[in-house]
């Protein structure tokens, strides 16, 4: 093993480059590929599209050099692979003529997105900081998710209610709940923690928690159940439930939690479909897709079934990017586009994707391992939840798993606000993992009492060692009454 | 351009996306083991100091002799109470111990004072010194009352928590 080594943990930066280059190639290729394979010839559109990516991967690498040495080397070339393909594909998709620009658009928010989260890198600096705003950012998440309800700011789309309109933009403010709330859900448990694992009464194997202490957890329920009711989005309803579910477990480790987490899930569900024409809409989708006349009725499930046949379509290879027909499913290039790359890179290609998600995942669990805060392990935890949840959500309703629900896939999917909120989340982790990587530097404290100063002469050695360092004894007794605020070696 | 040349390039980019992962996990090595690796190190403590270590640093009756010019310690592991199996690497600079987020090791112990206990490194040797905490710091069996040297193997007991030196 080797030990010796590992002592000082190296920066990794130099891995980071190699895997970033890969990373390049493969969303710049793919989206040649689709250039060779639609367009007779590649123009320089292309090569500016591929410049501004490498640029900005490249200036994040930079930064991350710069600001945060001992950052996980693994995460940034993941996200520009799937980005980039997300680009690649959507840019595909922009040739079908059902859409229009889509991916100039989302090249422009992920160039917005990543110099967010540079700025949040450089700016925040120590993801501690982010616990002082436990509570404003609880408020914040409700603001952020009630916010397509205020009348004249919200819009409804396809049934959902999650977007508001400013001028001609459109912005969808529960994606960046999925952060606040993290870091409420993190900071709030690192705080009661103790708290909430000591009293309770025991059953059995399980300890079961206090009523009192349910109460959060009865709360994030009920911000789940309000977005549900009022914006119909099943799928980020799940998410926000299961962050602060999976947040809990970890920080408590009683399985009891899992269990109550899982009543409560199967209590929304029954009211869910009881109450939400929406819900049980999707329900019966799931259940009867291959009906003929749900497959003929409006909002039946048309793009489900779609979907699946495209998925099969693809095969083992898949038909090669430009040569499927993936814009037979509706919503092809942002809820749909697991399916796109189904059909078109195959079975090996989205594997891929899959397992790069589950290395990702890994790696967001990896720095909450490594970290040595509370809050900053909770936030680690709760935010490669959110990424894992939304994975699952998405793949798992397009496969016909779960009833399908409107997350998209991370990174993926066009969409600007999801967009944002990922890449904010990969500079926290990124931060976080530095935090965890990094050798130890002096807190915020004075160095009263260190190297040189008194008190520092241990009795037992002068006993046992006689004068063995002499004139290292003298040193320390001439600058004895000096506290020496220079000392140490915090150059 | 020819069918056939995208077709290749088409698999050239399914490849390109395995050789990625594939590099990706080779680069990883050891990484994601590391609760195997520090549950494996709580065994070893209660009994020899470290399997890695120089065998010069053998613990106990060499320690306060301070003949050689030994390297300083780089780790440190806890081996008792609730953060059991974490290490700390050390690096030339001082940490602080205790409850309150600002320390450097934050302990997760109900008998640890906000800022409990300070260690920093002098020559060769890391110097343990408590910092007027409510339940006291002992090293070995004794408790400090002034900054003390810390050896490689001795018990720094804060509250509930066992934590040691490792070289």
């Amino acid at each position: 093993m080797p030990a010796q080594h590992e002592t000082h943990p190296r920066p990794r930066r130099n891995i980071e480059l190699v895997l970033l280059v890969i990373a390049l190639t493969i969303g710049i290729g793919a989206q040649v590929l689709v250039g060779l394979n639609l367009e007779d010839a590649i123009d320089q559109r292309y090569w500016i599209e591929g410049g501004v990516q490498a640029a900005l991967a490249l200036t994040f690498h930079i930064v991350l050099r710069l600001r945060a040495k001992y950052a996980d080397p693994f995460i940034l070339p993941i996200v520009v692979t799937l980005n980039g393909l997300g680009i690649a594909m959507i840019h595909r998709l922009d040739f079908t003529g059902q859409y229009e620009g889509v991916a100039d658009r989302q090249l422009m928010w992920t160039a917005v997105s990543m110099v967010a989260a540079m700025a949040l890198l450089a700016l925040l600096k120590d993801h501690r900081r982010l616990r002082q705003l436990t509570y404003i950012s609880l408020a914040a998440s409700v603001v952020l998710l009630f916010l397509p309800i205020v009348p004249g700011l919200g819009q409804d789309i396809a049934g959902a209610q999650v977007w508001i309109s400013i001028g001609p933009m459109s912005f969808q403010p529960g994606e960046l709940a999925k952060i606040t709330l993290g870091i409420f859900f993190a900071g709030f448990l690192a705080n009661n923690r103790d708290l909430i694992l000591l009293a309770g009464k025991k059953i059995g194997p399980m300890t079961l928690p206090r009523v009192q202490d349910l109460g959060p957890l009865f709360l994030a329920w009920l911000i789940a159940m309000g977005v549900l009711v009022v914006q119909n989005d099943l799928g980020n309803a799940l998410m926000f439930f299961g962050l602060f579910v999976a947040v809990i477990y970890v920080a408590t480790s009683r399985i009891s939690w899992i269990v109550i987490g899982g009543v409560f899930v199967a209590a929304g569900a029954v009211l869910a479909y009881q109450f939400v024409w929406h819900a049980r809409n999707r329900f019966a989708i799931w259940l009867n897709a291959f009906d003929q006349q749900m497959y003929d009725q409006d909002l039946g499930s048309h793009q489900l079934v779609q979907g699946l046949f495209g998925l099969a379509h693809g095969g083992l290879t898949g038909t090669g990017l430009g040569s499927g027909s993936p814009q037979i499913v509706a919503l092809a290039n942002s809820d749909m586009i697991i399916v796109a790359f189904g059909e078109e890179l195959g079975f090996l290609g989205l594997s891929a994707m899959l397992v790069l998600y589950l290395i990702l995942f890994s790696r967001y669990m990896r720095a909450g391992l490594g970290t040595r805060d509370h809050f900053g392990k909770l936030l680690a935890v709760g935010l490669a939840v959110v990424l894992v949840l939304q994975v699952f959500v998405v793949v798992g309703g397009i496969t016909r798993v779960i009833p399908m629900s409107g997350l998209v896939s991370p990174f993926l999917a066009a969409g600007g606000s999801a967009l944002l909120a990922n890449w904010l989340i990969v500079a926290l982790v990124l931060l976080i993992s530095h935090a965890a990587r990094r050798p130890i530097v002096v807190g915020p404290m004075l160095n009263t009492t260190g190297e040189g100063a008194s008190g520092t002469e241990d009795p037992l050695r002068g006993r046992e060692t006689g004068q063995q360092h002499p004139v290292q004894n003298d040193a320390v007794r001439q600058q004895h009454p000096v506290p020496a605020p220079g000392d140490g070696e915090r150059a | 351009m020819s069918e056939l040349a995208i077709t290749v390039l088409q698999f050239g980019l399914l490849l390109l996306l395995w050789i990625l992962i594939l590099s990706i996990i080779a680069a990883q090595g050891r990484d994601m083991m590391v609760s195997k690796r520090s549950r494996t190190r709580t065994q070893h403590s209660s009994g020899s100091t470290d399997t890695a270590a120089a065998p010069s640093s053998t613990p106990a009756a060499v320690h306060h002799s301070g003949q050689t010019q030994r390297p300083r310690p780089k780790r440190l592991v806890i081996s008792e109470g609730p953060l059991v199996g974490t290490e700390i690497e050390l690096g030339s600079t001082p940490i602080m111990l205790g409850r309150a987020q600002e320390c450097t090791v934050v302990l997760d112990d109900d008998y640890a004072s906000g800022k409990h206990a300070r260690l920093f490194p002098q020559g060769s040797r890391w110097f343990l010194e408590d910092l007027g905490s409510t339940n006291g710091t002992w090293l070995g069996d004794e408790q400090l009352t002034r900054a003390s040297t810390a050896e490689p193997g001795d018990r720094i007991r804060i509250g509930k928590t066992v934590l040691e030196l490792r070289t």
